[in-house]
């Protein structure tokens, strides 16, 4: 399984987990755990997901998911686990 | 498991203080389209390139859209062209025919930049590596995006005085070829003392002959999230600082090391080396100088400059070798003029000379670096202040490289544009004794004491 991280920053407001997990159960994409906080105001969030049974492309999800930022006033990206991991990680 | 906090820094560092992928740059053998026609020689090296390369663009964007991390050039390099073309070009205008047909590959596959219009002539120059010195002022004037660079001393051969006589003046045909653009083809002219065979940098990058058929070799950048590093640890002593360079170096080499082995498994194609150079660019926040400004100078240029810039170079070599199995290439910090928006500043208000910077060059990664100079230096002059530089990197066995660029038509005082990453620079004013008896007496200067080492 290849793990896909979606981080969401920007202004708080009602419904943004929300839609975002809407639109992850309407393409398939599984969330393994969701981790949020609020720093210096903003909204920010992380999922690791799975979407290793999503039919979309892993661009498609991207643009998908960019667009949902966009209807909420947020900005969403999806990023492939490892370039977290060879980072942050020996 | 990655925690929210990691996330944040490592995509800070990509939004905020510009880290990037600097280049994916391919190096492709040209060794086996030798032969005695020159057109059968272009033809083969355009069919090799387009089909090596042809999805080197589009991998290179897939990586960047899936990681998130933005890859700003794709590049090739090749075989250095003196030898490729060594058995069939008899003159000039086969040389020529041979860059164009390179630009015409570029240009086809999609990449900037494509390095290896070279000759290797560190102790001497054959016929052909001659033609090839000679051909680039026209070469560079004709073609877009073909780089040429020259070896002409290494720790183990000595200095081809010759080579840097002539150089001096094809530095200055050069300018005066593209003289309609500020002089630009002389950015696309390194010339080298101990080149290594893997940088993947522009203008020096060309495929070396110890390499495979072909290769992927990636440079990392990211002078902005080690400035942005440094701003935290504001006044504390070496040892800390010292640290925290080595720390964010290791972390954006790890990044170069992803996209390298991504990239090698996608194209099919071994990967070679990451080369971990703090690049600046023209940009807010890209800058190195701004980093030693940050170790504690009011302007880069200042007394000090030397050993801040040494114990960066050192860090930033000692973080990466940890985050990499293969570092190569140069790797270590860049000092451009023109592409560092605090080497420009420090240059307008008179803190930063030719003689500091020739100093730093001792230290750091590579050489004198996007220098713009007045149009009418000699080219003597021109050729000792390659023949200093190469002498830096003989005696301390490391590469040294000079791209200046004598602007044709302006002088000091004036500033001179070259646009996108190559930015824009003040000309700077070149000590005006003559060292032409020097230069004019020919021959090499013998390889150093250190250098027997059999």
């Amino acid at each position: 399984m290849k793990k896909t991280i979606i981080t969401v920053v920007g202004q708080d407001t009602v419904g943004i987990i929300g839609k975002v997990c809407t639109y992850l159960a309407d393409n398939q994409v599984n969330i393994l755990n969701i981790s949020q906080t609020i720093v210096d105001g903003y909204f920010n969030m992380m999922m690791i997901t799975d979407t290793d049974h999503s039919l979309q492309s892993f661009e498609d999800l991207a643009k998908g998911l960019e667009k949902v930022g966009e209807g909420i006033g947020v900005v969403i990206k999806m990023q492939h686990e490892d370039i977290f991991k060879s980072m942050h990680r020996i | 498991m990655i925690n929210l906090f990691e996330v944040r820094e490592t995509n800070k560092m990509i939004e905020e203080y510009n880290l990037d992928v600097r280049t994916i740059t391919m190096g492709i053998s040209l060794l086996d389209c030798c032969g005695t026609d020159v057109d059968e020689v272009c033809g083969r090296i355009y069919e090799k390139i387009t089909t090596y390369a042809e999805n080197l663009v589009s991998t290179g964007e897939e990586i960047e859209q899936e990681f998130g991390i933005p890859i700003v050039n794709k590049r090739l390099s090749v075989t250095p062209i003196g030898l490729v073309g060594a058995a069939c070009c008899k003159m000039k205008d086969d040389f020529i025919k041979i860059a164009k047909t390179l630009d015409r590959a570029a240009k086809t596959v999609g990449v900037n930049f494509l390095g290896g219009y070279s000759a290797l002539v560190s102790k001497g120059m054959t016929a052909g590596e001659r033609l090839l010195i000679e051909s680039i002022p026209s070469a560079m004037a004709c073609t877009e995006r073909v780089c040429s660079s020259v070896n002409v001393g290494s720790t183990k051969t000595g200095i081809d005085m010759n080579a840097v006589k002539l150089l001096g003046e094809i530095i200055l045909e050069t300018a005066e070829s593209t003289k309609e653009n500020d002089s630009l083809g002389c950015a696309k002219l390194v010339v080298f003392c101990n080149a290594p065979d893997d940088n993947p940098f522009m203008a020096g990058a060309f495929h070396g002959v110890t390499e495979a058929d072909a290769i992927i070799n990636v440079g990392v950048s990211g002078p902005g999230v080690v400035k942005h590093a440094l701003e935290k640890v504001r006044g504390e002593d070496f040892g800390v600082l010292c640290e925290t360079i080595k720390k964010t170096a290791f972390k954006v080499t790890r990044v170069g090391q992803l996209v390298a082995r991504e990239a090698s498994k996608r194209l099919g194609i071994p990967f070679g080396i990451v080369d971990l150079s703090l690049a600046p660019t023209p940009a807010v926040g890209d800058s190195v100088a701004e980093i030693l400004e940050e170790i504690g100078l009011e302007r880069v240029g200042a007394p000090g400059t030397t050993a801040a810039l040494a114990l960066l170079n050192d860090q930033v070599k000692k973080g990466g070798v940890m985050a990499s199995s293969y570092v190569g290439g140069l790797s270590g910090a860049f000092i451009p003029v023109s592409e560092d928006r605090g080497m420009i500043e420090a240059v307008k208000m008179g803190a930063l000379t030719l003689e500091k910077l020739e100093a730093m060059t001792c230290v750091c990664s590579v050489g004198l670096d996007m220098v713009a100079i007045p149009g009418d230096t000699r080219a003597s002059t021109i050729s000792g202040i390659i023949a200093d530089e190469m002498a830096i990197g003989m005696i301390n066995q490391k590469t040294t490289a000079v791209r200046l660029i004598p602007v044709i038509g302006k002088t000091v005082g004036d500033t001179v544009e070259f646009g996108g990453l190559l930015g824009y620079a003040p000309v700077m004013p070149v000590n005006r004794y003559s060292c032409e008896a020097m230069i004019d007496r020919g021959g090499r200067i013998p390889a150093p004491i250190h250098s027997f080492k059999n």
